[in-house]
């Protein structure tokens, strides 16, 4: 079964996704995946050790933050609305390069974001991540939680320069695909590389009544108002980190589908939605990389999950 | 005899179980002994010799260990005679008979230090490598995660070793999307020594069977 506008998507895509295109051999095996030209030139960066936390309150803090990102439902329980934790999108506890690392961002707050409209300090950011990824709600910028990750950040950041997009900071883009993202195709590649871990039918695995693989959708996993439902961003993502330890292995292609695929699920209403899924899509989510409002194998998504 | 008779009136309730039961405890009689000789009377292994514990792993998990063996994705000079002599029923009965087992009991052992080589491999992972901590699939504590991703908790040390190296070297190369042949690759000797000795020395009643 294709998606109903594949046209759309596939001009779409000529247009809004290539503007910094980078020649990603398809199947790279286990070569990282490469940077686009417009990073070639930025400046690689080294976190510090983790066992360089030093003792005392600072490193206490540090630690927290730490433990926040590993453990988020258990550590900021609060704030948290889903089954999902800081680390399942930025791996190595936010160390990782090409996995959203936090000593990649951190440096490029105050930031204009187009999402709110106004400049956002690196807290308001973090707080983003809790009403969308997490599906939960904004810790107070003073608030205990979001004083350990701004410190584990700082930390983490420690020596970089300011204001500089580094190597390895978010997540690479992945060229435009050939085919316009399919899910049936996108379903195949689910099936052989993901489902391992994912289950079958996407709701991740728990032990002991705790997620050891996240849901990648339905009523604990991301909402729609999170990055991770656009296609562009959930394909970087994958291409670069996904299967675990394997990431890179997959062919751009396989990545688009793969997340149009995961992206053409429901998943818990953007928290934005005030009764009216075009008004929200117009508002929110007026791009082709988000399958919000749109049809999809006769499903309106974006009807949220109980 | 008496042990085994107990065994039977202990897990009536198990369809098979006196099949299962006999089989594990005597053998089949043509080419497969007795699983217990080496696997323990209470499915716990033996530490000094290496030999891994079945009880309470998930029953797909262990049919198809024994299916790998007959079809020498998974090498091993004991094993894959006895897998090779088991009927495929017999196969399904001994991983549902040992999936069932109790996890035994075992004394506390001293566990390596928490900020050690191995525990951080466990729960940390080298990512530099493009290892994930252990943790990450086979659950908190080592505790297994399913059909795919074994317990590591309270297996044999020595076990876990000739696991580690048979990925590496290719022999054993039954793992889904290749996951562990390729991650296996990046451990040095001494990483996979530490990481053998933290999960053998983790308490296993602790942590209790994985879901």
């Amino acid at each position: 079964m294709k998606l109903r506008l594949p046209l759309l998507l596939l001009a779409a895509l000529g247009l809004g996704a290539c503007a910094d295109r980078s020649p990603i051999d398809a199947r790279a095996a286990d070569a990282p995946p490469a940077t686009s030209p417009g990073k070639a030139s930025a400046p690689a960066f080294a976190p510090p050790a983790e066992s360089s936390i030093p003792p005392g309150p600072y490193g206490d803090m540090v630690r927290l933050g730490r433990d926040i990102f590993l453990h988020t439902a258990q550590r900021a329980k609060p704030y948290v609305g889903n089954g999902l934790a800081c680390v399942n999108c930025h791996l190595d506890a936010g160390r990782l390069a090409n996995s959203a690392p936090l000593w990649g961002a951190y440096g490029m707050y105050p930031q204009y974001r187009k999402k709110n409209g106004h400049v956002n300090s690196y807290g308001e950011r973090l707080q983003g991540c809790f009403m969308y990824s997490m599906n939960g709600k904004a810790p107070p910028l003073d608030s205990q939680e979001m004083v350990a990750l701004e410190t584990y950040s700082y930390w983490m950041a420690q020596g970089a320069p300011l204001g500089v997009k580094l190597k390895g900071a978010s997540y690479p883009k992945v060229p435009t695909p050939a085919k316009a993202p399919d899910y049936a195709r996108g379903q195949a590649v689910f099936a052989h590389d993901c489902a391992l871990c994912h289950g079958a039918d996407g709701q991740g695995q728990k032990v002991a009544g705790t997620y050891v693989f996240p849901p990648l959708w339905g009523p604990d996993s991301f909402n729609w108002g999170a990055g991770m439902h656009e296609l562009d961003k959930a394909t970087a993502f994958i291409k670069a980190n996904m299967p675990l330890s394997r990431g890179g292995t997959l062919s751009d292609q396989d990545a688009w589908d793969v997340a149009m695929y995961m992206d053409a699920h429901e998943r818990p209403q953007d928290p934005r939605y005030h009764g009216d899924i075009a008004a929200t899509r117009k508002a929110y989510h007026d791009t082709p990389m988000s399958l919000y409002g749109q049809r999809v194998n006769g499903h309106l998504l974006g009807t949220g999950t109980p | 005899m008496l042990g085994g008779m107990l065994l039977v009136w202990a897990w009536p309730w198990l369809a098979g179980a006196s099949t299962a039961q006999a089989l594990a405890s005597q053998g089949n009689g043509h080419g497969a002994p007795a699983c217990q000789s080496c696997h323990g009377a209470d499915g716990g292994g033996q530490a000094a010799a290496g030999f891994p514990r079945l009880a309470g792993l998930d029953a797909a998990y262990l049919a198809r260990q024994l299916a790998d063996y007959v079809a020498g994705t998974r090498t091993n000079a004991v094993m894959q005679p006895i897998a090779r002599a088991l009927s495929s029923d017999e196969r399904q009965a001994l991983a549902a008979y040992y999936s069932q087992l109790p996890l035994p009991a075992r004394p506390a052992a001293t566990a390596p230090a928490v900020d050690g080589p191995g525990a951080l491999l466990a729960t940390r992972g080298r990512w530099s490598q493009q290892v994930p901590a252990c943790e990450q699939c086979h659950g908190p504590g080592g505790v297994g995660v399913g059909a795919n991703f074994p317990p590591l908790v309270g297996q044999p040390a020595a076990y876990i070793q000739a696991q580690l190296k048979a990925w590496q070297a290719g022999t054993r190369r039954n793992d889904p999307l290749q996951l562990m042949q390729h991650l296996s690759r990046a451990l040095s000797a001494q990483d996979i020594d530490a990481v053998a000795q933290w999960f053998a020395a983790q308490p296993l009643s602790a942590h209790g069977a994985a879901q």
